[in-house]
């Protein structure tokens, strides 16, 4: 049963996971794509200069996995807390 | 085979794909109409999602962008997938298990308040006419360039295309046919990507490419651009220009903007169910990301191709596509030195070295002019592919305007008949009559928006700041503070999102079109410009409704609870 404990405790689950993935979403795009880009340039790999690729790559591929863990584990949570669809 | 034969027989045979989807799954009920019918498979709404969401100006203006702007174009790739992030995690698994037809309805529910709906109902009929004017216009550019009309034909016979399946299909014509679209777009972009990136460095991924090492010459492809771009006297193409504080604001008001698009929001309610909402956003980026992870590799192979191609070169000698978009207009050639040689560099470069240097060479100013929204439908020219790659972008470029402007036209027919006929005037209308409305609202809006591209008001390019300013700092706070916090009240999301608009639309009007001169960082706000100003108004929504909300009465107890069924997926017992 969805009891109200139940779906309380799923929703502070849920509020922590999303803290935690929005956090790193700023980080990549806000810190390493524009604020510390320039410190991040000065690591290359290959012909990349780390900040200039955080900023037109390497964000996007983050994005792409912070929503795929988070499906991943919302329905994972949503089991744990016997909320999920039936 | 021409080039002209090839783009006449591939537009024609991915049209005819689009009407035939159009007419296989066309609607017969208002849930068909609206949301398809809420069956749709998440992969195929997230195909569906990203046709929607590229419009023209991801096809063809971005790379262009971001072939001139170098670091600082990092801004639209970021905020215009970073968008996808806020509004998988933060609202569409709520919107989706709220389960109504439309944003308004999300809006006037939520606030309980008919005033809450019909401001919703303004913003995103306004939202959407602005961006569906700049499509309307792409399509007639598209079609005079490749087919040779005139514009007006090209937005007549493009505004015949969508009128059928949006009239016709509603949202259930319209996803299936932007599946298709989105196949011909994504296929479009990247054949002729995968064509240069090997050309011009034998690695076969453009994403890979773009940091490898050229194959004549052996530097790297950026640090050649680099050498290029500083030698012709442009700023390095990895180094940033622009302030940091413009770039983050901007980049903040795309992604927020992004999640509060309407047309891109009702994708979500045509997915069956909470956990289909989640994985269509994931479908939806992952299909996003393929095309913009490789803009920037195409932005730069361009780049480097071009300032090959016509650093000092001799007029008489050009490539034949130089002469094609010549005629065109969008690029020119003006020999100020009259030695018949083309210089194409920054001649408001103001080092006195870069200067003495140019003196010695006896240039006397820049002598190219070119339209940045060339780039990527030249590219394939500049590059001297195949004829048959030329129609194959034409087709794509045509797909992604014509998904985004139905999707569009959608939303402005919902919003009429919906949220204003059946929620506001007459809420006893039959929903037979109900789709009458909608249609003749598609009808008439794609009227409208014909006439747009026909007579484009001056304003067009400067508009899209509006749109996702508005979206800002509009819609996205009053969603938010409606699913996660649960006294926020129709007082506070009501001043809110009045406040947070008007704001928005004052400022980006001031410098836009009252003191245009005005428009640099001298005497911006905080040193954010009209594109980033949807930032502030959108600070400024949530402060003011959580101000107004602290002194008005709190939600009635059954909105509050019905919050709390909107946070978890299942269906609660009531």
């Amino acid at each position: 049963m969805a009891t109200p404990e139940n779906r309380r405790a799923h929703w502070r689950a849920n509020l922590r996971l999303l803290s935690t993935l929005l956090i790193l979403w700023a980080f990549v795009s806000f810190g390493c794509g524009i604020f510390f880009a320039d410190a991040l340039d000065q690591i290359r790999i290959g012909g990349f200069k780390l900040g200039f690729w955080m900023g037109q790559q390497g964000s996007i591929y983050v994005f792409v996995g912070i929503i795929a863990y988070y499906v991943w584990r919302m329905n994972k949570l949503d089991r744990q807390y016997d909320v999920h669809e039936d | 085979m021409s080039a002209q034969a090839w783009t006449y027989l591939i537009v024609a045979l991915s049209f005819a794909l689009y009407l035939y989807i159009a007419y296989r799954s066309r609607a017969g009920s208002t849930k068909e109409f609206y949301v398809s019918g809420g069956g749709v498979k998440p992969i195929h709404n997230g195909m569906a999602t990203a046709a929607d969401w590229m419009s023209a100006a991801s096809f063809m203006g971005m790379a262009g962008i971001i072939s001139f702007q170098g670091r600082d174009g990092g801004v639209y790739l970021m905020g215009w997938t970073g968008g996808y992030v806020l509004l998988a995690l933060l609202l569409a698994p709520y919107l989706r298990k709220f389960g109504k037809f439309t944003v308004p309805d999300f809006v006037g529910d939520r606030y309980y308040s008919q005033t809450a709906r019909i401001v919703a109902v303004l913003c995103a009929i306004m939202v959407s006419f602005t961006y569906v004017a700049g499509q309307m216009r792409g399509v007639g550019i598209v079609f005079s360039r490749f087919l040779e009309v005139d514009i007006n034909t090209g937005v007549i016979i493009g505004t015949g295309i969508v009128f059928v399946y949006a009239v016709l299909g509603g949202m259930k014509g319209i996803t299936y046919t932007q599946v298709a679209q989105y196949c011909v777009l994504i296929f479009a972009y990247m054949v002729p990507a995968i064509f240069i990136a090997i050309m011009l460095t034998g690695n076969p991924i453009p994403q890979l490419g773009l940091g490898a090492a050229t194959k004549e010459g052996g530097t790297y492809v950026l640090d050649l651009l680099d050498t290029l771009s500083t030698d012709l006297g442009f700023h390095a193409y990895t180094q940033g220009v622009k302030p940091v504080v413009d770039v983050a604001a901007i980049t903040c008001a795309l992604m927020v903007g992004t999640a509060g698009l309407p047309h891109v929001i009702v994708r979500f309610y045509t997915v069956p169910n909470v956990s289909g909402a989640r994985m269509s956003a994931f479908w939806a980026l992952l299909f996003i990301a393929i095309l913009y992870t490789t803009a920037p590799a195409v932005a730069a192979f361009a780049r480097t191709n071009l300032l090959n191609t016509v650093d000092n070169a001799t007029y008489s000698e050009m490539p034949a596509w130089f002469t094609t978009w010549e005629e065109t207009g969008l690029l020119t050639f003006d020999d100020k030195n009259g030695d018949g040689k083309i210089q194409y560099y920054n001649d408001k470069n103001t080092d006195p070295a870069f200067q003495t240097e140019v003196a010695a060479k006896g240039w006397a100013g820049n002598e190219l002019t070119i339209d940045r929204d060339i780039i990527v439908l030249a590219n394939p020219e500049i590059a001297q592919l195949p004829n048959w790659v030329i129609g194959l972008v034409a087709a794509g470029c045509l797909a992604a305007a014509l998904s985004t402007a139905a999707g569009l036209l959608l939303v402005i027919s919902t919003a009429f008949a919906h949220d204003l006929v059946k929620r506001c005037i007459k809420p006893d209308i039959s929903e037979k009559g109900e789709l009458m409305w909608a249609r003749v609202a598609a009808g008439a809006a794609v009227v409208v928006a014909a006439y747009f591209g026909i007579n484009p008001p001056g304003f067009v390019a400067q508009v899209v700041a509006f749109a996702f300013g508005l979206a800002a700092a509009s819609f996205f706070p009053a969603i938010l503070m409606g699913i996660f916090q649960k006294k926020m009240n129709r007082e506070g999301a009501i001043s809110g999102m009045i406040v947070g608009i008007i704001f928005t639309a004052v400022y980006i009007s001031y410098f836009k079109f009252i003191v245009p001169e005005k428009n640099n960082p001298e005497h911006w706000l905080f040193g954010i410009s009209p594109e980033g100003i949807g930032t502030i108004g959108m600070l400024i929504n949530f402060a003011v409704a959580q101000i107004v909300a602290r002194f008005t009465p709190e939600p009635p107890a059954e909105v509050q609870e019905e919050v709390e069924h909107i946070r978890v997926p299942r269906q609660l017992a009531r």
